[in-house]
């Protein structure tokens, strides 16, 4: 910050909290040329102003809050960006642009965010530690932490924080956001894939066919779609759909039983992303879905997201 | 010493009638929205599936009309009132006070539109996209012109209070209007625009604007109307003339100050967030100085409380303007304000002000001039007035204990940790136990608005009768 509005700043905050007082000062003794408690020699509309004085505790308070202004004012940085005040105090290096640099910055910086994090990982860290490493310093497994009902407590309730707003707080997801809870699995039920998923995210794209399909061929690929996980549509459509849907197989296999390696959710079951209604589906075909899960490596750490992925894990096991 | 005459200088008091009619009619209305958007967040299946009336586009719909349709209707109609009474003259400009009137009432029904097809800035309190924010501007120069205008022709050789704290408030807003709704439109037959600033720059003149539009608007402007009708309704001379220069010159100078405490714990560079702290604080005493002047104006008056509930509503305004005037420095504090932001403590500490400060201060003063603007002695009903005072207390005192037990109870849930440090509750749960204290809420602004309606039947009574028939009456 310049000096001119360092000056700028300090100057027209300091002449407003001076100028309280002096006005103040002013006030608290009778300069009117009436008596104390007489009326000044005015009417406005028959109104009366009587010439009483300023109550005492009144002006006492007011001097209490002007004396604590300015004693805040400089203990913490007020008047200029250039100065942290007496007390050398920041809230967050506001300066810092990306996570990365905040790493950095982490040794040295002497925030209140930055202490309040540190604190935290002092008093938590070895809590979630605890949990999720075994005596010889190495991570346990995921199906291992799955059967420990504390650390599943603790992954559930770090689920409900950061994952619930998709998935749901039950987990069984809603419309775009995957149900948890069941064996149908995107990317693979594994507990390495679940938290490889969780570390990196994923990213799945269903491109737009409408361009490519036309109208008829959308409503074919759709009838095929549908009578693949069984429902009763028109044959000759969906025949003719059966052969467009070449291209289809690609990601989703010509069984149409999807592939994990893409994301590629299976066809064949009662299980729809994005909804299994016609309409819906065609909606799907002609203009694509992207679903993406982001990656919580860097938000979370991976000692969190391994009691995330035991507790999601364990959420499709047989109790 | 300016001697009483019974010639009166022939005032307009056509556009004081009329803005006093439509401050009852505006304050249903807005009120009826915000009771409306109440009853959605207990029972969210009332937006009936209508982009119309969802919560999203009613609550911008509710504050310009409580704010700006009936807080301004009411200082409109005071002003023009008592500057003419004041300064002895009529109103200045001639044909130009109709026009605000008028002009003022296009604002409201563009505003009534606009919103709910969902055109806004997304500037809380300055929705209302940039065509409208040009036709303000006019109206609102021209209020200015009329009501300076009028000063500068006054019979009185001084400038009452009341006419400084609605000065300040007339010529801050349209700076304040003006500065924030900068905005280039998207084109010239869009209805869209965006705003000048950018970042924490733009939150800043945001909340520049937003602490202000409540410092000037609701607080100033206010205490103009208080400054003229406590001490006129009371019979009784203003208590210290020195105070009032001291918490009049401290007040304006020290609120434009106050808005980085909106900012608090955010992108706010730190010193703007100290400086909006410690000014809020030094705040407290100039607010309560106004409660003082008024409260103490009724010395030896204080008998009067039992048999005139105008009086009545007067004097709880003024408790309730001391309620928030000290609730709002409190919350300002960082580490207080850590706990309160974001909560419904922040809504209810809004009402204990708009309900029980603005909303009372306007009833009581519009309880005074309508038996004067209709040529009679007294209101329809006594009694009705008094029914509409209780009904007024309770609503507001109903409303913002259900909000400040919900606020301080939903601030605990949030930081709240357990023994793993990980959030006890989740979003939803403090969502979940805050229902019962939105049923509380929903019922108080209910009771309010009833008797907002007792109100409009009792001036229709007053309004309608036969000239000079009703005469005054006290409580029995």
């Amino acid at each position: 910050m310049s000096i001119f509005w360092t000056i700028w700043i300090s100057v027209i905050t300091l002449t407003v909290i001076i100028g309280c007082a002096v006005l103040l000062k002013a006030a608290n003794t009778n300069n009117t040329g009436v008596k104390e408690g007489e009326p000044m020699p005015h009417t406005f509309d028959g109104i009366q102003e009587l010439n009483n004085p300023l109550p005492k505790w009144w002006v006492g308070l007011f001097w209490f809050t002007i004396v604590i202004a300015l004693i805040y004012s400089i203990a913490f940085p007020s008047y200029t960006a250039n100065w942290n005040g007496f007390l050398n105090w920041t809230s967050a290096d506001k300066d810092v642009t990306d996570v990365s640099q905040l790493d950095e910055r982490a040794e040295t910086s002497k925030s209140q965010y930055q202490r309040e994090i540190d604190a935290a990982e002092i008093k938590y860290g070895e809590v979630f530690k605890q949990l999720v490493y075994t005596d010889a310093g190495v991570y346990k497994d995921i199906e291992v932490i799955a059967k420990d009902s504390e650390a599943v407590k603790v992954g559930q309730r770090l689920f409900l924080q950061n994952c619930a707003q998709c998935h749901g707080s039950d987990a069984r997801g809603s419309k775009g956001f995957p149900n948890l809870t069941d064996d149908d699995w995107l990317y693979g039920g594994d507990p390495l894939t679940i938290k490889e998923t969780l570390m990196n995210g994923r990213n799945a794209a269903m491109p737009a066919w409408k361009d490519i399909l036309g109208e008829d061929g959308i409503k074919e690929v759709t009838s095929y779609v549908l009578q693949l996980s069984g429902r009763r549509v028109n044959d000759i459509d969906a025949q003719a759909g059966a052969e467009r849907f070449v291209v289809c197989a690609a990601c989703h296999g010509a069984d149409g039983k999807g592939l994990h390696a893409f994301g590629a959710p299976n066809l064949t079951d009662k299980v729809w992303l994005y909804g299994g209604s016609r309409k819906a589906v065609e909606d799907t075909l002609n203009n694509g879905r992207n679903g993406v899960m982001p990656a919580w490596k860097d938000v979370l750490g991976e000692d969190k997201i391994q009691l995330i992925s035991a507790f999601v894990y364990s959420l499709s096991q047989p109790k | 010493m300016t001697t009483a005459t019974n010639i009166q200088p022939d005032y307009n008091m056509k556009v004081v009638r009329q803005f006093t009619l439509t401050t009852i009619l505006w304050g249903i209305v807005g009120m009826s929205v915000g009771v409306l958007i109440a009853a959605q967040l207990v029972w969210p299946a009332l937006n009936f599936d209508t982009p119309w009336l969802t919560y999203s586009r009613l609550r911008p719909l509710h504050t310009n009309a409580v704010i700006f349709a009936f807080g301004t209707s009411a200082l409109m109609a005071t002003s023009f009132y008592v500057v003419q009474r004041t300064c002895q003259t009529r109103l200045f400009g001639g044909p130009l006070a109709s026009i605000v009137f008028w002009g003022w009432q296009l604002v409201i029904l563009s505003a009534a539109i606009s919103l709910p097809l969902g055109y806004t800035t997304s500037k809380e309190y300055a929705e209302l996209e940039w065509p409208i924010d040009l036709l303000i501007t006019v109206i609102w120069v021209l209020y200015a012109t009329v009501f300076f205008g009028t000063m500068a022709i006054r019979k009185t050789s001084h400038i009452y209070v009341a006419n400084w704290f609605f000065g300040a408030f007339i010529l801050t807003v349209a700076v304040l209007h003006i500065v924030n709704s900068m905005a280039i439109p998207v084109s010239m037959s869009s209805m869209k625009s965006y705003s000048v600033y950018a970042g924490a720059v733009d939150a800043m003149v945001q909340w520049w604007y937003g602490h202000n539009a409540v410092g000037f608007l609701l607080t100033a402007g206010f205490l103009g109307m208080m400054y003229y009708f406590v001490p006129k309704q009371a019979n009784r001379p203003v208590y210290s003339y020195r105070l009032s220069i001291i918490h009049f010159w401290a007040l304006i100078a020290v609120y434009i100050w106050a808005g980085p405490h909106h900012l608090h714990y955010t992108a706010l560079p730190d010193w703007a967030q100290s400086l909006g702290m410690v000014m809020s604080l030094i705040l407290f005493a100039p607010s309560w100085g106004g409660m003082i002047n008024g409260i103490m104006t009724l010395s030896g008056a204080w008998h009067k409380l039992r048999t005139d509930p105008i009086l009545r509503f007067l004097v709880v305004s003024l408790s309730f303007y001391g309620m928030s005037t000290f609730e709002g420095p409190m919350m300002a504090i960082k580490t207080v304000n850590a706990l309160s932001h974001y909560t419904d403590w922040t809504i209810g500490h809004v009402h204990s002000g708009a309900l029980g400060w603005v909303a009372m201060v306007s009833i009581g003063s519009i309880y005074h001039l309508v038996p004067r603007l209709f040529g009679q002695q007294g209101m329809y009903s006594t009694a009705l007035v008094n029914l509409h005072f209780w009904l007024a207390t309770v609503g507001t005192v109903l409303y913002i204990v259900a909000m400040w037990i919900s606020g301080v109870m939903q601030g605990l849930m949030w930081r709240a940790v357990n023994a793993d440090g990980t959030l006890t509750y989740t979003f939803v749960e403090s969502l979940e136990k805050s229902y019962p204290f939105y049923a509380l809420r929903f019922l108080g602004g209910v009771i309010f608005l009833t008797g907002m309606f007792v109100m409009a039947y009792n001036t229709f009574k007053t309004v309608t009768a036969e000239e000079g028939s009703i005469k005054p009456q006290e409580l029995a």
